[in-house]
């Protein structure tokens, strides 16, 4: 069976979808973000969806438990890249996915990633003060 | 003897065409055809000659049946003449009573015309109050169409003149909406929202609603969407230039816009340009090394 790659890079983890996904593709991805994140103990994930023409609420939702669930492992997931039209589509299918942030780009979605990282180190050195 | 009726008005029509017109021409002059100086009286009276000699063409050939093939040159006149009179400003029923004002001339004739019994009369007048009927109808769907081609034509530049995005700063778009936004043009704001924060890169979209003249919880939604597509896309939302009585019945209907919103675009740009890691900073003057443009110095000055 097909699998999407998950890239390591540093402590963040990169996927970039390329694909047209269909929904066994999803779980499947949703699956191993999951076992990546707790084996490198990452701290930002990184989907890039630029790529992805077609999306439908399955694949919405699924966006929405990628970045339920790596919340949950303390990572950041930014979801970077997205087309106007899947945009709209979304919308009107009433997924506004507020659990995940977003980016223009996949530079733009770094930024984003390192300054929350850069927040969080200031505050774990605040605290051990 | 529909056809009968047809060939009897076409030669009544030739045989008295002297009386007729000039009858004709009387009583659409009487109408108010003339008074406002739209159209010139040479040019009504070749008009209506032209379709006169149509008309009469097309009863000889095609009896009283308007759907016959017979009459097309004497309808595309007409719809020529229909549609020239819309642009001109024509009421419709300054228009329509270019062909009814054809009836009395025509039964006038009729009365005069000794060669025809009275059974035959009868059905002739019956078969032109028909025939100039239909013709009339016809003039009028004509200019219905030609008046809603305008309108629909006139919507279309509106939505595309009314949705423009504009660059105020490096990554910095603004949005001024006006007019009322229903869900058609919420899609095209949208669309061109969208598709220029991708094409400049940009962080953040101010929606300036100055000129929305009213938001009710319709809209509202309709500016939610598009807040949360362009959050979707990875750009955020600010809205700015909500009126005092807007911000009121926006309030009083329950409806909640969870965005950063202004109350003027100004406000808005300071906030965009903030969040951007950028400033405005007043300058101290210097006199004219800072201004090369002549024209300010002269103003200092």
């Amino acid at each position: 069976m097909d699998r999407i790659p998950i890239l390591k890079f540093g402590n963040t983890l990169l996927v970039t979808i390329q694909v047209d996904m269909h929904d066994r593709l999803a779980t499947a991805l949703e699956e191993d973000l999951t076992a990546k994140i707790v084996a490198h103990t990452a701290r930002g994930v990184l989907i890039d969806i630029s790529a992805l023409e077609i999306v439908d609420s399955f694949m919405g939702r699924m966006l929405d438990n990628i970045a339920a669930v790596s919340r949950i492992l303390d990572a950041d997931t930014v979801v970077v890249g997205m087309r106007p039209a899947v945009a709209i589509t979304l919308v009107e299918l009433g997924l506004s996915l507020t659990g995940v942030k977003t980016a223009l780009n996949v530079e733009r979605g770094m930024a984003l990633i390192h300054s929350r990282l850069a927040e969080s180190e200031a505050d774990d050195a605040d605290d051990e003060d | 003897m529909a056809g009968q009726a047809g060939s009897d008005i076409a030669s009544l029509v030739s045989r008295n065409e002297a009386t007729i017109l000039p009858e004709w021409l009387e009583l659409q002059k009487k109408a108010g055809t003339l008074h406002t100086g739209r159209i010139s009286e040479g040019e009504l009276q070749s008009q209506s000659k032209n379709f006169l000699h149509l008309l009469r063409d097309a009863l000889a050939q095609g009896g009283s049946d308007v759907s016959n093939g017979a009459y097309e040159p004497a309808k595309a006149m007409l719809a020529e003449l229909s549609r020239s009179r819309a642009s001109q400003g024509f009421s419709p029923s300054e228009t329509a009573s270019f062909v009814f004002s054809l009836k009395q001339p025509l039964f006038n004739a009729l009365n005069r015309d000794k060669s025809l019994s009275g059974e035959q009369i009868a059905s002739t007048i019956w078969t032109t109050t028909v025939l100039l009927d239909e013709l009339g109808l016809f003039t009028l769907e004509i200019f219905q169409k030609s008046r809603e081609e305008v309108i629909i034509r006139q919507q279309r530049e509106i939505a595309e003149l009314s949705t423009p995005v504009v660059k105020l700063w490096d990554g910095i778009l603004a949005l001024p909406l006006i007019g009322t936004l229903d869900s058609q043009r919420t899609q095209v704001v949208m669309e061109n929202l969208l598709q220029t924060i991708v094409d400049v890169e940009a962080e953040i979209a101010i929606i300036d609603i100055t000129g929305v003249p009213m938001v009710d919880t319709l809209t509202a939604q309709h500016l939610l969407k598009t807040v949360a597509a362009a959050r979707l896309m990875g750009a955020d939302c600010l809205i700015s230039g909500i009126r005092p009585q807007i911000a009121q019945t926006m309030v009083h209907l329950g409806v909640e816009l969870n965005v950063i919103s202004k109350s003027s675009l100004a406000d808005a740009f300071a906030v965009a340009l903030r969040q951007t890691g950028r400033a405005v900073v007043k300058t101290k003057r210097i006199d004219g090394a800072a201004v090369p443009d002549k024209k300010i110095g002269r103003q200092e000055a």
